[in-house]
């Protein structure tokens, strides 16, 4: 049986130059869950998902993936890891050379010895599964509206059958009806791919139809990590302010949660 | 249930048939696929289960053995299992974990009709237009190329007239910065490749004229060359590499990522702020470089001078001041605003004509250069006709 922890980041410091990001910051992601990320402007959220993801190393701490210590691996052993992980950017981050459709399929053919007959049939199935339409496979990125960009490169993300999808605001910017389904989406890939989710956003929406448990980032730590309905009732000031304003209430009544 | 327990041992896919059954093993994960696919490949299927004397029978596969199942491998899963209903052999499909299964399903219900039945025709391509419509798309794409670079550079007369009637316009921070970078950063580059330069001519001029015994006239053949021709186009030349370049990626940049029609919209005329400032910058600059390179070269050619043809300083220098030098001075620093106008506008244009993507940036930077430097040398070699048709 695999650990139910998929992630643990415990005493987990970051420091941009004499600028103090994060200190002696815990966090522990179970595996199967949708974890949101959640605080305000400046508090290091986007930070935070990219040392979970790879990308930056923290001054100090320790940072487990999937039950590898980032910090003292070496990169030989962080390549193997990145497969198992899929990030959509906050912008998608499409390569604006290919295709949608080669978008998808430069992880397959970089990491894998599949026939590029397969690796075709494949890209289009990632697509098909991001719910986008099989026409938008041979356009350009600059041809896509913003809800298809965050679906191509969700696609691109879960192209190698990823066991952690990471996204980095999932709904910015899209208009209310696509951020609806895109939150569907989520969910949706969650449950049928078996995926452990960690998502960053300020969309209350998202955090409160997709989520399973929330983490809210204040201080430099993480404040509160709970079911969103428990977060509302939470003491912490910053907390208070982000959920039981006029549109944290809103948006909790809209959710069925009328107190507050 | 883990239903894709990626470990390292996972053992590579594979697909065996026995009496009447198909048995899935190992890793159906995408990883783990590359030798099942080469196996059955769909040619393959047949062979797999023809020697089976039950052929026809409804088809058992057996997934017992199957350790792990991603969406690849219930692609291919999927694939095979279509493969076999095409044979009209109806698969029934056991031991099949739950996960598993809902996985096939999924992909069953999501893939996308293309990858159904028939693949759609490819495209027609676009049939060869044979060589004489090759030269003929290119001739037209060459004087469209040409059409907008004039029209380039009739709004850039137009901006640059605008900005003659009011001075104060002018952005004089960005054409100090455009000085620095594109003037004085280039000296060392520009001085050290003259000087260079300067030693061959001596050098090569020098085994000449030591043959005749004209050692002294070894002050006259390097300053004229030097400062008529090839200290202008040297420079032109560098400077095309290093700056030319530079604004293309920079305009060409700013194109992608949208920023050209930001300062449309906010109301700031890119070719006020992007372009003249880079103009005005270049046909300053280019000039002042070359009087570097001049004198860098002239350098170059007394130390070859002493050296080889025990032709001193002293005597080189008493040599230069005749009006056949001075004359070159002239034309040659008259030269130079014209190869700087050549390299910042076609820097700049191709800048502008950068669409969409990253690689495209690439591209016209490279054009850039090659048309800067092909015009460059174009334009000196008409100053050479002019000059020779007026006598000078």
């Amino acid at each position: 049986m695999a650990s139910a922890t998929v992630i643990e980041v415990r005493g987990l410091r970051t420091e941009y130059g004499p600028m103090c990001i994060h200190d002696g910051l815990d966090l522990t992601v179970r595996r199967g869950e949708i974890l949101g990320l959640c605080g305000g402007s400046g508090s290091g959220k986007t930070t935070l998902l990219r040392e979970m993801n790879l990308l930056m190393r923290p001054s100090a701490g320790k940072v487990e993936v999937l039950g590898i210590d980032v910090l003292s691996a070496a990169e030989d052993a962080l390549t193997p890891l990145r497969r198992r992980i899929g990030v959509m950017f906050q912008r998608g981050a499409l390569f604006s050379a290919l295709t949608v459709k080669q978008n998808v399929a430069v992880p397959l053919k970089e990491h894998t010895d599949l026939p590029a007959r397969l690796i075709d049939e494949l890209a289009l199935l990632k697509l098909a599964l991001a719910g986008l339409a099989p026409g938008a496979a041979s356009l350009y990125p600059r041809e896509l509206s913003g809800g298809m960009s965050k679906r191509a490169a969700v696609a691109r993300a879960l192209a190698l059958d990823p066991e952690i999808l990471f996204l980095d605001e999932p709904t910015a910017g899209l208009d209310p009806v696509s951020a609806e389904a895109f939150d569907a989406l989520i969910v949706q890939l969650k449950c049928s791919l078996d995926l452990t989710v960690v998502l960053v956003t300020h969309d209350l929406d998202t955090l409160w139809r997709v989520t399973d448990r929330v983490a809210f980032l204040a201080a430099k730590r993480v404040a509160a990590c709970a079911p969103i309905a428990e977060l509302p009732r939470h003491p912490h000031p910053e907390i208070q302010a982000y959920f039981t304003g006029p549109r944290g209430r809103a948006t909790a009544q809209a959710a069925g949660w009328t107190r507050a | 249930m883990p239903r894709r327990t990626i470990v390292e041992t996972d053992t590579d896919a594979d697909v065996t048939a026995q009496a009447g059954t198909l048995y899935l093993r190992g890793a159906w994960t995408t990883q783990h696929l590359g030798g099942l696919v080469d196996k059955i490949g769909t040619d393959k299927i047949g062979a797999l289960i023809a020697h089976d004397p039950r052929n026809g029978d409804p088809l058992h596969v057996e997934a017992g053995g199957l350790t792990a199942l991603d969406t690849a491998g219930a692609w291919v899963l999927y694939g095979l299992l279509r493969g076999l209903e095409a044979r009209g052999s109806e698969a029934r499909i056991d031991g099949l974990e739950d996960g598993h299964r809902a996985l096939l399903d999924l992909v069953r219900d999501r893939a996308p009709p293309s990858l159904m039945g028939q693949r759609p025709a490819a495209p027609p391509r676009p049939s060869d237009p044979g060589a004489l419509g090759r030269l003929g798309r290119m001739t037209m794409a060459h004087l469209d190329e040409a059409h907008a670079i004039t029209a380039f550079i009739g709004e850039v007369a137009i901006a640059l007239f605008e900005h003659v009637k009011r001075p104060a316009r002018l952005r004089t921070r960005a054409l100090l910065g455009m000085l620095e970078r594109a003037g004085v950063g280039a000296i060392p580059i520009v001085a050290l490749l003259s000087f260079l330069l300067g030693i061959v001519i001596a050098y090569q001029g020098g085994l000449q004229l030591q043959s005749y015994g004209a050692n002294i006239f070894i002050a006259e053949l390097v300053s004229l060359t030097m400062l008529r021709e090839f200290g202008p186009m040297m420079t032109a030349i560098i400077v095309a590499g290093r700056t030319g370049s530079a604004y293309t990626a920079e305009i060409g940049t700013m194109k992608v990522t949208e920023e050209i029609d930001a300062l449309t919209s906010i109301g700031i005329p890119p070719l006020d702020l992007l372009v003249l400032p880079k103009l005005f910058g270049l046909v300053i600059a280019l000039p002042l470089l070359t009087l570097v390179a001049d004198v860098a070269g002239v350098l170059g050619g007394m130390v070859m001078a002493a050296v080889m043809l025990d032709v001193g300083f002293q005597d080189f220098a008493d040599r230069l001041p005749q009006p056949l030098v001075y004359r070159s001075f002239l034309i040659g620093i008259a030269k130079a605003p014209v190869f700087a106008m050549i390299v910042a506008i076609v820097g700049c244009f191709q800048g502008f004509r950068v669409s969409g993507s990253a690689d495209s940036v690439g591209r016209k930077t490279t054009v850039s250069v090659v048309q800067s430097i092909f015009l460059v040398i174009v334009a000196d070699a008409a100053f050479s006709i002019l000059f020779s048709f007026i006598g000078i």
